[in-house]
């Protein structure tokens, strides 16, 4: 259902500022967590069975644990606000209306982790936000939350915006730790990880906005509370950013007990497809994660309800499941060409390679060129098991995931929907006219119940 | 010779000392796109150069830097670059044919700049408005859930301001 803890007071006028926040109970989870130890924060956040909310879905507080603490040497926290995976934009609706939950989770994160100099490294491109955060950031610190010595516990922390400048690369962590440090967004190899090793050589984490957000909340109400809420290891709410064909396109925040379903045909959500079209397909964790057929994302593969949590959006593993992944929830109608959608993508991750590592480097260029190719009326019957063969020899072999990232759209697309690629090169005239349509999926494509 | 002013080199400091002593690199974008700001809208040489000066780095540490991002524009553009999303999810929203619908109107082609030095069209990948697309970037900010209509209005407003 529809349970809102991040954004209960998004709707209040004026929650963008300080006065307003704080009239919320807003800053309350600092003063209770300025009196805890810092280890008590972590086993609090562990408890929460929170996940890293960026993609990668990696418990919180275990990423916390592994922090290397050495005798004088700094250590630091940096929020990863670079979101750049298509079909993702929540973090940025976080921002944009209550920066303070940001700051206020940062605070506490920081006191926790021992960082007395936190960065939020955000998307170039997001450059008003930039200006919204640094003037939560003053606000914050005209009010004692911030600088030396907070609340009187001699805990001193700033927090410092820095955008980058346009690389989807520099949301993954030791990218974005480079282009902190003034470099090109070349992933490192890894070990040694950022918790040993990270900005600066020192220890850092690296954790996403809405992550960080989630530990006011853990704080105020107990890690044990949080966990409650959800299902099984989906503790807590997520954001979900929904885009493409749908009645409502938007940022929703979800307990993760509902269906994929109700999610996409209830009018508290996305309030199904508009124009009485039919569903045809969606990718729902971001362009990178596989996209799968309305049949396979309605029910899994045994037939059960496929329900809005990281484990029932993986059910089936890649073959006939997907993943949660960073909650960009994108919709395609009947009326979507999947080689096109494809080739937008190759596009995507060909532009946003860095280049480091031959397969992404040269295998998204080659992704692009034969789904151009198949897309424009080109392609040969072999350029399907080429295409297949140049994902398959990209996923693994690269030092950051934007490998894995890059093959698993077009592997999924050629899996789920293989005759659309067939007659794409069958008919390359007609195809340049006319959309393959449903008639291949006929049998499967659902009508809505809700 | 490019030269900050006096205030802007009072806020370079003030960037430069976000990091700790001898790691003054880390402000190496941050002063990227004050100089795109200031200079023109684009980074040519000398630019780089006075910004690696600023920072003591050598100036291909800066070439390296500002090619590899692209929001600084290493070419001259015209006084409004529209920087129009053409991922997936835009895509599903028409974004091809409100880039087409530009090129028409403009009369010019992606990577192009009008001859009175206004416009440039740049097609982007994803820019995290994919709930309120398509969109472009326009500056500072965003214009989106653009339909030609919109695009006209925009065009026609940069016009009128420019003679003004």
């Amino acid at each position: 259902m529809s349970k809102k803890i991040l954004l209960e007071h998004a709707h209040i006028e004026g929650i963008r500022f300080y006065e307003t926040y704080r009239k919320n109970g807003g800053y309350r989870s600092v003063e209770k967590a300025l009196k805890m130890s810092p280890d008590e924060i972590v086993e609090e956040v562990k408890k929460s069975g929170l996940r890293g909310r960026g993609g990668a879905g990696f418990p919180t507080g275990m990423k916390w644990s592994f922090l290397a603490k050495p005798e004088g040497v700094p250590r630091h926290l940096v929020c990863n606000a670079d979101e750049s995976e298509p079909g993702t934009f929540k973090d940025r609706y976080l921002m944009e209306f209550l920066p303070h939950l940001l700051i206020e989770g940062l605070i506490v994160s920081s006191y926790a982790l021992g960082s007395n100099a936190t960065y939020i490294y955000i998307r170039g491109e997001y450059a008003w936000i930039t200006d919204i955060l640094e003037q939560a950031i003053t606000e914050a610190k005209a009010n004692g939350w911030l600088g030396k010595n907070i609340l009187g516990t001699g805990f001193d922390c700033e927090i410092y915006v820095q955008r980058g400048a346009g690389a989807y690369i520099c949301g993954e962590e030791t990218a974005l730790i480079e282009s902190l440090e003034g470099k090109r967004g070349n992933p490192r190899i890894k070990p040694p990880f950022p918790a040993i090793q990270g900005l600066w050589m020192r220890p850092t984490v690296v954790n996403n906005v809405e992550t960080l957000a989630a530990v006011v909340p853990i704080i105020n109400m107990g890690g044990d509370e949080y966990a409650k809420i959800g299902v099984g290891k989906s503790t807590g709410t997520k954001l979900l950013s929904v885009c493409g064909n749908v009645n409502k396109p938007g940022v929703y925040e979800i307990d993760m007990t509902i269906s994929v379903e109700e999610f996409i045909y209830s009018d508290t959500y996305c309030g199904g497809i508009p124009n009485g079209k039919k569903l045809k397909a969606c990718i729902p964790g971001g362009s990178s994660v596989p996209i799968l057929p309305a049949n396979l994302l309605l029910k899994t593969a045994k037939g059960e309800t496929r329900m809005m949590n990281y484990e029932s959006l993986a059910d089936g593993g890649f073959a006939t499941g997907s993943m949660m992944g960073s909650g960009g929830f994108i919709v395609l109608d009947e009326t979507q060409c999947i080689v096109r959608h494809t080739m937008s993508l190759a596009r995507f991750y060909n532009h946003e390679s860095c280049g480091q590592c031959s397969p992404c480097r040269e295998g998204t260029g080659w992704m692009y060129k034969i789904l151009k190719n198949i897309e424009y009326g080109h392609g040969k019957m072999s350029d399907i098991d080429l295409l297949w063969d140049v994902q398959r020899k990209i996923e693994g072999n690269t030092i950051c995931p934007l490998g894995d990232a890059a093959a698993w759209p077009v592997a999924a697309a050629i899996r789920h929907f293989r005759d659309e690629f067939e007659w794409h090169i069958n008919n390359p005239v007609e195809a340049q006219t006319r959309n393959y349509g449903l008639a291949h999926y006929a049998d499967p494509i659902h009508v809505p119940t809700v | 010779m490019k030269q900050f002013s006096a205030e802007q080199l009072n806020q370079v400091q003030a960037i430069i000392a976000r990091y700790p002593e001898g790691k003054q690199k880390s402000a190496l974008i941050p002063l990227l796109h004050l100089a795109q700001e200031t200079f023109g809208g684009w980074l040519d040489t000398d630019t780089m150069d006075y910004i690696a000066s600023l920072l003591t780095i050598k100036p291909i540490e800066v070439y390296e830097v500002a090619s590899f991002y692209s929001m600084f524009h290493m070419k001259p553009v015209g006084k409004h670059v529209f920087e129009v999303c053409q991922t997936g999810p835009c895509m599903l929203n028409g974004s091809d044919e409100i880039i087409a619908y530009i090129k028409e109107k403009l009369g010019i082609e992606a990577g192009q700049t009008t001859a009175d030095g206004l416009f440039t069209l740049k097609p982007v990948e994803c820019l995290g408005a994919c709930g309120y697309a398509p969109m472009m970037q326009l500056g500072k900010h965003y214009k989106e859930f653009l339909t030609k209509e919109k695009v006209d209005q925009i065009i026609e407003e940069l016009r009128t301001a420019s003679k003004n």
